[in-house]
């Protein structure tokens, strides 16, 4: 172990120290405050952390242990999924503190959750790979169950913990095969020569964890469990799962398709190319179905991880850098859009019992409550991708790495699903602007860090969208210095 | 600069008014008013000022924006956008003074909105980097969105999604069709540009010319609009309030025949030529279906909506007609039908506020008890119609001499459509302002000195260029030589 090595993996230890401390720190005495403290704590000094690693290692990324890969593309998501915690921390605290009896695990876990996307985002190896996951998932069953006295987040992590049990296995069997016929764990040395006996195990591992990956991003056809966890979990996890889980998966995902060239089989590419057409076009269509508002965001996911699988798609047709660029952007908007949107529902249901979350609850938002429904607007035209918001840059990015790739069956499915969405989107609007039902009530007068977190992100939709320049440099920045 | 000014105070003052409503629920009225005579003066200024002989601009305005893709922020006023930045911000005062007592509710956000619109379609007019005509081009359908929506008529969701889902799908394929255009110019010189002067000289080969030449041009029809794609418009124009009419139908569907003259014709000019004959026979189709479907209505609004279908049509026919006649014809109509279709737009806000009600059968013998009203509805009926010595002949005259040299059969069709435009013209001053007086009608107040003087505007205007058009002719003429175009 040299000293890089301990520079390097220096914002992992952070992150560590600071659970052990948070989790010693509430056995001795609990206090909601002290632990949002400690947390909040941890977190940027993993921030400050990460800015020391990228100064200590060479420029162009370095490898921890044959496990980890860190560089600055890796550092941009690792800050991206702290700044994601941050927020979910800071939407935490208030949702938690009315209906929860002891809240400060909820912190630990979140941390602990952070670990793992940060650890399947820069995964190199199989054996990081499925531990990073693992991590990952295991926090995220508890979060979503964490209002232990209520039945619907019970159900949806118990949902959520079968399905994705049965994506890890795949993944795993899909390692063990793959192994079988490269003798290797590390993606690097994943590939096969074509004339290899083996080539069937490996075709079919790869097929197995594409299959894992579409669960865990939840891809059309392995979408089922997202409406049903995004609709039962409680808003502040929603938001999380829908943001930091997929992000870390999609990190891995561009690194897995670079390094092992798995696109490249002409029926990988056609199976993967089919998932990102269905989840564009299937995710829209349901979501137009949808009158819950959580539902809704469940399905725009999903075909929003579409889109973006259009990137990763054109990653040998397209220039290397325009893909990086694309996908590093277009996480960074799905993240401040996501993040905004839970954070509203979460904000509007502080004093219910239940998550305020049937969109006709929202009818008549304009005019009770003006902030609240200007931002929601910026959301629901940003996922519609209309310009003005960052929305726009994000869809605009992804239309361009289409068009270089030629890749027009998925320009085309692109065009067709945001047409569907746009449908969707004004709906919201509509009932945002329409009449307020007799009787409805005002919505409680917010004022607390949730509300300024929200109008920040809220801020940020519109900011980057119109004047996206500082944010497109420095992506194009980091993904030079990577070496892409 | 200056351009970009006029367009961030449209903005800023959008904002004031908007928030000016908790001091006084009648200061966004008067502010929204004060903006926009202060830009028709600043119009005006710079149309007196006279262009820069070595550009042939009024006035530009640049500034880098992504600097990353090759997007800057390039505004120009030539000839052709000073004119329609004119009629903007003239029809902003008229849209303002039409809605005054109309709006009793969230005063400030429609003036917002108003405003909101009319700095997108002036940055429509002037921009010359196909991003930011883009980004524009979809920034201008929000807040009129919003206008319908909000203060709409009784089935104002069903019109403004409608409204809302066709421009914004058709404009999709407007920005693949941008990024195909700029991408194929990288791939030649190995820059990415997105600005309109540099991608004039893109070499294409003619199939993808085709193809990226269909996706501008269905989105500007759409716009326009034209049959098939025209369905939203009837729908829209009824169910907006006056204002959001006299928006819609004075401005935003020239923002779709603007299109054509300075984006699709000489991007593509050879695809275009290719494509003239089926252009034209669109616009002759859309001349006379709309013609026939105005006649057929007995909604006083959606009537003049359809009357706009078929309009445009002879902006579509002039354009594709490819030479200097049918163009300036096709601009000379842009203006005029801006004008005579506002003020019948605004009639319709006026009766309907009075009799709450638009279906002309509930009309009838109104000349009588609002002699006012009806003077001013014969004048702009008679000139949507066609009469010489107003604009709007003048317009539809130069189409048809310039489609004559071209095509013959078309040119014949295409004045039959003036003929059913005076039958449904004529019908509609008929059932509504003369005949026997509808027994349900008590009274109604006429109209006042607010009323008279935005019309007198109108009046003036159309009058103006039907006597004298040479202005309008000689304001456009330096565009239509710089375009680059053999006409």
């Amino acid at each position: 172990m040299t000293l890089t090595d301990l520079w390097v993996s220096f914002p992992l230890l952070v992150l560590v120290g600071g659970t052990l401390i948070l989790m010693i720190g509430v056995s001795i005495v609990r206090t909601h405050k002290l632990a949002l403290g400690l947390t909040l704590l941890t977190l940027l000094l993993a921030i400050a952390a990460h800015d020391i690693a990228l100064d200590k290692m060479p420029s162009s990324g370095f490898e921890l242990f044959g496990l980890l890969y860190v560089s600055s593309v890796q550092v941009f998501f690792n800050v991206l999924f702290l700044l994601g915690a941050i927020v979910t921390a800071l939407f935490a605290y208030p949702y938690f503190n009315s209906r929860v009896d002891r809240c400060e695990e909820f912190y630990i876990l979140l941390l602990t959750a952070t670990v793992g996307a940060i650890v399947v985002a820069g995964a190199t190896h199989f054996a990081s790979f499925i531990l990073g996951l693992e991590i990952l998932s295991i926090s995220l069953y508890a979060m979503i169950a964490y209002p232990r006295q209520s039945h619907q987040p019970l159900e949806a992590a118990a949902k959520y913990l079968v399905l994705s049990a049965v994506a890890s296995s795949a993944i795993l069997m899909g390692m063990a095969l793959i192994y079988a016929a490269s003798g290797s764990l590390a993606f690097a040395e994943l590939a096969i020569s074509s004339d290899s006996g083996e080539r069937s195990y490996y075709l079919l591992g790869q097929a197995l964890i594409c299959v894992g990956i579409a669960f865990k991003l939840s891809l059309v056809p392995f979408h089922m469990w997202t409406p049903d966890v995004y609709q039962g979990a409680p808003a502040v996890v929603t938001g999380y799962v829908a943001t930091v889980s997929k992000g870390a998966v999609i990190a891995l995902l561009i690194r897995y398709v670079q390094a092992t060239e798995v696109l490249n089989y002409e029926g990988v590419f056609y199976a993967v190319a089919f998932v990102a057409v269905a989840s564009m076009i299937v995710g829209n269509l349901l979501a137009l179905l949808q009158t819950n508002l959580k539902r809704l965001l469940a399905y725009s996911s999903i075909a929003h991880l579409g889109y973006l699988l259009i990137a990763v798609l054109v990653v040998s047709t397209a220039r290397p850098t325009l893909v990086m660029e694309t996908v590093l952007l277009y996480i960074v908007a799905y993240f401040v859009i996501t993040l905004a949107a839970f954070g509203i529902v979460n904000l509007t249901s502080e004093h219910e019992s239940e998550d305020n979350e049937q969109i006709e609850a929202y009818a008549g938002l304009f005019w009770r409550n003006p902030l609240l429904a200007s931002i929601l607007t910026a959301v629901a035209l940003a996922l519609a991708g209309i310009p003005l918001t960052v929305g726009f840059i994000a869809k605009f990015y992804v239309f361009a790495a289409g068009v270089e790739g030629e890749a027009w069956a998925l320009v085309w499915a692109l065009l067709i699903g945001s047409a569907i969405g746009v449908f969707y989107y004004l709906r919201l609007i509509y009932t945002m602007v329409k009449e307020a039902p007799l009787g409805a009530k005002a919505l409680p007068q917010v004022g607390n860090q949730s509300l300024v977190a929200v109008t920040v992100l809220g801020l940020l939709i519109v900011v980057l969208g119109v004047y996206p320049t500082p944010m497109i440099d420095m992506i194009r920045a980091i993904v030079q210095t990577s070496g892409f | 600069m200056t351009v970009l000014y006029l367009i961030l105070f449209l903005i800023g003052t959008g904002l004031v008014a908007c928030l000016a409503e908790r001091v006084n629920v009648n200061a966004p009225r008067w502010i929204s008013l004060l903006a926009f005579i202060v830009a028709t003066i600043w119009t005006g200024a710079i149309w007196v000022a006279g262009m820069d002989p070595a550009t042939g601009l009024y006035a530009t305005g640049e500034l880098a924006w992504i600097p990353a893709l090759g997007i800057n922020v390039i505004l120009k006023v030539d000839g052709l956008s000073l004119m329609l930045v004119g009629l903007t911000t003239l029809l902003g005062i008229i849209a303002v003074v039409s809605s005054w007592s109309e709006i009793s509710e969230n005063r400030g956000f429609f003036q917002f909105n108003i405003l909101w619109v009319m700095a997108g379609v002036v940055g429509v007019f002037c921009a010359y980097d196909l991003f930011l005509f883009f980004f524009f081009w979809e920034v201008m359908l929000i807040p009129m969105y919003f206008l319908i929506a909000i203060w709409g008529h009784e089935d104002r969701s069903y019109a403004a999604m409608k409204f809302f889902l066709f421009t914004q799908v058709s404009g999709l394929l407007m920005l693949v069709a941008i990024i195909a255009l700029v991408w194929i110019n990288y791939a030649n010189t190995g820059v990415i540009t997105f600005s309109y002067d540099e991608l004039l000289n893109v070499e294409l080969s003619g199939a993808v010319a085709s193809l990226l030449m269909l996706g501008f041009f269905i989105a500007f029809i759409t716009k326009l609009p034209s049959v098939p794609v025209h369905t939203w418009l009837p729908d829209a124009h009824t169910q907006a309030p006056t204002a959001g009419s006299v928006i819609l139908a004075g401005i935003l569907l020239k923002t779709g025949g603007y299109g054509l003259i300075r984006f699709t014709v000489p991007l593509f000019e050879e695809a275009s030529r290719d494509f003239a004959f089926v252009a034209m026979l669109l616009g002759v189709i859309s001349i006379l279906y709309g013609g026939y479907m105005a006649y057929s209505q007995s909604d006083f609004k959606r009537l003049v909506a359809y009357s706009s279908i078929a309009h445009m049509g002879f902006i579509l026919v002039g354009v594709y007609a490819f030479n200097e006649l049918g163009m300036q014809g096709a601009i000379v109509t842009m203006v005029a039908h801006g004008f005579s279709t506002a003020a019948l737009f605004m009639m319709a806000g006026s009766l309907q506020e009075r009799l709450h009600t638009r279906e002309m059968t509930q009309m009838g013998g109104l000349w009588v008890k609002a002699p006012r009203m009806g003077a001013m509805t014969m004048f702009f009926v008679i000139a949507s119609v066609g009469m010489p010595g107003l604009g709007n002949f003048i317009g539809e005259f130069l189409v048809l001499i310039g489609t004559f040299k071209v095509n013959v059969p078309l040119t014949v069709l295409a004045t039959i459509g003036i003929v059913v435009a005076a039958v449904y013209g004529l019908s509609l001053m008929q059932r509504s302002f003369q005949g026997s007086p509808n027994p349900n009608v008590e009274s109604i107040q006429d109209f006042g000195f607010r009323e008279i003087s935005v019309y007198a505007i109108m009046i003036v205007a159309l009058v103006w260029i039907g006597v004298y058009p040479q202005h309008v002719l000689d304001l456009a003429q330096p565009t239509l030589d710089a375009l680059g175009i053999a006409l």
